[in-house]
């Protein structure tokens, strides 16, 4: 364990000593402790599942924690919600927001609050919104409805809920992960302003580069147990902090053979859909993936990927354009169409379309079998092959259950991951899409899922792989397309190595709205 | 500090409440919803005492009642019959989490579809049983069916809540029927038809009196048969066919029995149909094997409801079906005798509460441990 | 036939629906469904009817209606809520329930003679109003004016205050509200018990105002199930469930009213004359609800507007993965 190095008279404002929290089945804090410095920024760093989130979570009073205390400027406090975290001053942002949908702005700021007592006077409130958020550089209208706002925008207003409880330490928890890079530096001006005003900064965050370039100071969590406590971003490697997270230094480089990419498997022709709200998602999008190579969708979360994915897979209608699976359309016909025609979908929601929760694993290995021999025999479900394909891909696939009865809502993310590849490609796809298939994966997982897609590769498959992961998409993809606001800003080819500074930024602002030729036009030309 | 001498000195016992992470025991299941129905039947009585009955008189009436005698027990499965097909209705489309409470409506009317075939006449008085019977069975469960699809076009179409549309429904089948029986079939002015001819009778023990003379007066009918039977089919239906596969997978997930290509429109249509078909051939038994006339009163008595408790009680199965009915068939029989008369369905409800309560055990463990931290 | 005493009637038949469905709409804005209305409401019948007779007092009778409906409301509150039970069929099961424990307690009450019943009086001025203070201030029951007010402070209430605020983040997004410190589970316990008050005071309408007495299940003859309809065709919003529970409270009365008279509308009245065609007029409220319900349910479809998000899901605090 790496000791604190702080040298400066800064005053300690939060410490948390020895917290233990348990999840059943898993030890997510093992006796952490934790301080924060008046006026910091403070970097948590950690894989998935190393418990940052957790530890948080203890300290802004949504989980108790079984044992340990948490000081706040000296004094011990119990917090049993949320509520109490906030009265002695720390607030939380949290990964998913916690926004109300069909209230307003300034309705999800004053939500909670003792004032006003009864009958709320909005305009009132409006206006005193507006002036707080004009004063650390967070714009927003408060009388919008929360629905109608971008994902930037709602972090802002959680960011503005917090500062106007009058919070001294925010945490923010992986607050880069929706946004695109030009926003991501939007946030840090924001956090500097409040440094400024002397409130603190807890940032929670996997990416190191994100961690050095804001944070003072470091800590980093590693399977729930701490191995660094407030080091000196600027006195530590970045190699030595993926050390600390990992315990192993990261292999970047994946084994990626060469592939000669065959004919165009899928090709979308300029589609236009709708979202769930009616609006419009997609706008005149066009791509195509060929056989034996990865192709990615970069771009920021919400800017039509799932709708992309869900009219490929023929979930969602489109209202204009075609897709073509080998030269048949598939767009607006039936799911069942695609799947007859070898498509395989990873969805994003593994736990809400990619699996039935309350079945077994055997029934949800079948579920695109179930139509065909050896499963279906003499117009009856043969219940024995079933089994014993499940078995079969249980161990090809290293899924760790006692037995494939056990109901999937049991299962780890991981482990679901697995039940749902494996079921994907052994129905031998020509194509597949996979939408943020490693997404809340620890890393072991991620590299499995990984492996798998680089073989579905290697045996000739198109895979379209959809990511807000940049550095996944350059490391696995052949190819990888931006897309922005339901349009294609442009293609990029990916050539070895792919971690190239310029190449970053050009897809960076391809994500925020510039297209490639403009990008080119302009002179800083990636190398594509 | 008082608070930290206080942990020190008392080792309380601690309640932990967290989700079960495995399967519990194949017994385990069972265990728990017999020991809700012992809870239920405890409730139950401190609530007759309260109304100023004798709970433990009432229970011990109820088990002499049913279980008393052959004869009784014969009655105590008449009372089941038509509980075992109402409740398969209901476990299909329950299966699919389509709340179908309108079974006792398909009910009602499969057996006004059954006594059409007597009462149009669309089969002379003269009919042989082996035609009248089959037919009779087609058009309860045809009429039933038409009583399912209704309410299913409509959720699948409109996306109309299901639970509303088919418990209109049943008011509406009352109506309908009474309209026939008062205004056209009517038996000297009442609302009833006349009796059907003999043929048009399911055949009962007590028909065969004369080969097995030990079946004398005992009233079990075809019905029972025609109810296993049909229970047996639905198992392999739903547990060994690709239909039911594709049941079972809405029912759980339908975003993902979208994503496996399935048609939940089509389904939801279909399946509602069969629960209907299930019930409606449930009213064909009662009315063909029991009552003999159309007459709302005796059909109308709430066995559409009941299905709902049973199916539930029986966690959906088929087979325990058949089990769960002859116990709520009992206390209805019994029921009949009991004053104040709301007692069954006071009870029925109560096992209901609780059932759904202990399904809290099922899902989550409960810890008790010693110890301050 | 005179239409403004039929409309009249409606209005106070149409009460009863009214405070059922601005119960249910309460609950459901928490995020709960009570599919045990009816039940409710035959509770709150029985002891409206029972605590009259008992004690003579009216008054006391609707406070007994509501409290007790109240607290079998807490029933399926504790089942859905801490327990987290599915709530379809929680609330079938208080819908037997209820219907049980009334039919159990009040047995032998069909029997009992009349009672004294809430007043009924008329609004100085307002009835001078043509047609609509003949309507809707003449001769109302006390009850019916409570119905009048109820609309517009529930509408308040909901979109314009504090807790309404509150409420309404419980049923859309029950952890945002959690995370600000608001107790959900309180929050959705109280109004459950709101829904089963106003349940049971829909109940004590009936039996102490609209149509005296206690006839067991006939008492409410499913309209508890018509509310739970009428709160979609509301689209949970107090206003419109006022213009469809007076609709059909004048429905209702128009069909009891049209079997009466020998002549209608010039021709021969074959309701009269026919006795068996009524119960086709007894179909009619159960037919228009499934039209009401495929109207509301179309509406949100085309709209995109529906349930509260969180209506029908239980909170879990905390859990891990969802």
């Amino acid at each position: 364990m790496t000791e604190q190095i702080s040298s400066t008279e800064q005053k300690l404002i939060v410490e948390m000593r020895g917290i233990v929290k348990r999840f059943p089945g898993v030890l997510a804090n093992d006796h952490v402790d934790f301080k924060l410095l008046h006026g910091e920024i403070h970097g948590l760093l950690g894989e998935n599942g190393a418990g940052k989130s957790t530890l948080m979570n203890v300290l802004a009073g949504l989980y108790r924690q079984e044992a340990g205390t948490i000081l706040v400027n000296g004094a011990p406090k119990i917090f049993s919600s949320p509520r109490d975290a906030i009265n002695a001053g720390i607030g939380m942002v949290h990964q998913h927001f916690m926004l109300v949908p069909s209230q307003t702005v300034t309705e999800n700021v004053l939500l909670g609050l003792d004032e006003p007592r009864f009958i709320m006077n909005l305009p009132e409130y409006d206006s005193k919104i507006a002036a707080l958020g004009e004063e650390f550089g967070l714009k927003v209208d408060p009388r919008a409805k929360v629905w109608q706002l971008s994902v930037g925008e709602q972090q802002r207003v959680e960011i503005l809920k917090m500062l106007y409880r009058g919070v001294d330490v925010l945490i923010m928890d992986e607050p880069t992960a929706v946004l695109a890079p030009q926003e991501i530096e939007g946030l840090f001006d924001t956090l500097r302003a409040m440094i400024a005003q002397g409130k603190s900064v807890i940032f929670i965050s996997h990416k190191l580069q994100e961690v050095s370039a804001i944070a003072d100071r470091v800590s980093v969590l590693r399977k729930g147990v701490a191995t660094a406590s407030g080091v000196a971003s600027k006195g530590v490697s970045r190699q030595e902090l993926a050390r600390l997270m990992v315990g192993r230094d990261i292999i970047f480089a994946l084994d990626k053979k060469h592939c000669q990419p065959g004919d165009v498997v899928l090709d979308v022709r300029d589609i236009y859909a709708e979202n769930d709200k009616g609006l419009p998602a997609l706008r005149g999008l066009s791509l195509n993936v060929r056989a034996g190579e990865i192709v990615g969708v970069a771009g920021v979360a919400g800017n039509g990927q799932s709708e992309l994915s869900q009219v490929i897979s023929g979930m969602r209608q489109c209202k204009q354009g075609q897709v073509l699976l080998g030269g048949d359309t598939v767009s607006n016909h039936s799911t069942l169409f695609g799947i007859q025609h070898g498509m395989a979908y990873v969805p994003e929601d593994r736990n809400h379309v990619g699996s039935a929760p309350n079945l077994s694993i055997t029934d949800n290995i079948i579920m695109k079998k179930y139509r065909k021999s050896p499963i279906l025999k003499n117009g009856l479900l043969d219940m024995k092959a079933a089994t014993k394909l499940a078995n079969e891909l249980k161990q090809a696939y290293d899924i760790i259950v006692p037995n494939v009865s056990t109901r999937v809502r049991l299962l780890s993310g991981g482990n679901l991951q697995r039940v749902i590849l494996a079921r994907e490609i052994s129905g031998l796809p020509s194509f597949m899409v996979a939408v943020q298939p490693t997404r809340g994966l620890d890393v072991g997982a991620i590299e499995g899922v990984h492996r798998l897609l680089l073989t579905q590769r290697e045996a000739g498959a198109a895979v379209l792989l959809v990511s807000e992961e940049l550095e996944e998409l350059l490391s696995l993809c052949d190819r990888v397309y931006v897309i922005y606001e339901g349009k294609i800003m442009g293609e990029i080819m990916i050539k070895g190595e792919g971690q190239d500074e310029a190449l970053v930024d050009t897809i960076g602002q391809m994500m925020t709205g510039t297209p490639l030729d403009q990008i080119q036009k302009e002179g800083v030309v990636a190398n594509g | 500090m008082a608070e930290s001498r206080s942990i020190k000195q008392r080792t309380p016992l601690r309640i932990r409440v967290e989700p079960r992470l495995s399967e519990p025991p194949a017994w385990f299941p069972a265990v728990v919803s017999f020991s809700a129905i012992l809870v239920a039947l405890i409730l139950g009585g401190i609530l007759i005492s309260f109304a100023g009955g004798d709970p433990i008189r009432s229970y011990i009436h109820i088990a002499k009642a049913s279980f008393g005698d052959i004869g009784v027990i014969s009655d105590t499965i008449v009372k089941a019959t038509p509980i075992i097909l109402a409740a398969l209705a209901c476990s299909v489309a329950f299966r699919m989490k389509l709340w179908n409470i309108g079974a006792e409506g398909q009910f009602i009317m499969g057996a006004f579809g059954a006594s059409a075939i007597v009462l149009a006449p669309v089969l002379p008085a003269e009919t042989p049983p082996w035609i009248f019977i089959p037919v009779m069975m087609l058009a309860g469960m045809a009429a039933g069916a038409l009583w399912g699809f209704i309410p299913g076009y409509l959720k699948a179409k409109f996306n109309v809540n299901e639970i509303i549309s088919t418990l209109m429904l049943n008011y509406v089948a009352v109506a309908w029927v009474n309209f026939w029986i008062f205004g056209v079939w009517t038996e000297g002015g009442f609302q009833m038809s006349p009796k059907f001819p003999v043929a048009a009778n399911l055949p009962r023990l007590t028909d065969f009196a004369k080969i097995f003379p030990i079946f004398r007066g005992l009233t079990t009918h075809l019905g029972l048969v025609i109810g296993i039977v049909a229970a047996i089919i639905l198992w392999f239906i739903i547990f060994r066919s690709r239909w039911g596969y594709e049941i079972r997978l809405i029912g759980d997930n339908p975003q993902a029995a979208r994503y496996a290509g399935i048609n939940i429109t089509k389904n939801v249509i279909w399946v509602m149909m069969l629960s209907g078909a299930l019930a409606g051939l449930g009213g064909m038994s009662e009315v063909t094997g029991v009552v003999h006339r159309l007459q709302t009163a005796p059909l109308a008595a709430g066995y559409g409801f009941t299905g709902i408790i049973v199916a539930w009680l029986a966690k959906l199965n088929p087979l325990v079906i058949i089990v769960a009915s002859v116990l709520f068939g009992a206390l209805i029989l019994a029921g009949r005798e009991i004053q104040p008369s709301g007692v069954p369905k006071m009870i029925q409800g109560i096992i209901l509460v609780c059932l759904i309560a202990s399904d809290f055990l099922l899902r989550y463990r409960i810890v008790i441990e010693r110890g301050e931290e | 036939m005179d239409f403004t005493v039929i409309l009249q009637a409606g209005i106070a038949s149409g009460t009863v629906l009214l405070f059922a469905t601005i119960g249910e709409l309460f609950s459901e804005r928490a995020g709960v469904l009570n599919l045990g209305v009816e039940g409710m409401m035959l509770i709150g019948a029985m002891s409206a009817f029972s605590t009259t007779i008992a004690t003579g007092n009216p008054w006391l009778g609707v406070l007994v209606a509501m409290l007790f409906a109240g607290l079998i409301s807490q029933i399926h509150a504790f089942i859905v809520i801490t327990l987290q039970a599915d709530q379809v069929v929680s609330g079938l099961s208080l819908t037997f329930l209820g219907a049980g424990i009334s039919l159990v307690l009040g047995e032998g009450l069909s029997k009992a003679g009349t009672v004294a019943l809430l007043p009924d009086f008329s609004i100085p001025l307002l009835t001078l109003i043509p047609i609509i203070g003949k309507i809707f201030f003449t001769n109302q029951s006390v009850l019916v004016y409570v119905g009048y007010l109820l609309v517009p402070l529930s509408w308040y209430y909901i979109n314009r205050t504090r807790p309404g605020l509150h409420l309404r983040a419980v049923g859309e997004y029950p952890s945002a509200a959690d995370a600000l410190g608001i107790n959900v589970f309180r929050m959705r316990y109280f109004y459950v018990f709101v829904g089963g008050m106003l349940a049971g005071l829909a109940g004590a309408t009936i039996s102490l105002a609209v149509s005296p007495g206690w006839f067991s299940e006939l008492t409410t003859g499913g309209q508890g199930w018509i509310a739970i309809g009428l709160v979609i065709f509301a689209q949970w919003d107090p206003f419109r469930a006022a213009v469809g529970a007076y609709a059909f409270g004048a429905l209702r009365r128009l069909i009891l009213d049209i079997q009466g008279p020998l002549v209608l509308l010039g021709f021969a009245n074959p309701f009269y004359y026919n006795p068996y065609l009524g119960f086709f007029l007894q179909m009619l409220p159960y037919l228009f609800t499934v039209v009401v319900l495929v109207i509301g349910s179309r509406e949100a479809m085309r709209k995109r507007i529906g349930a509260p998000a969180a209506l029908g899901n239980p909170y879990v605090r905390g859990e891990r993965g969802k």
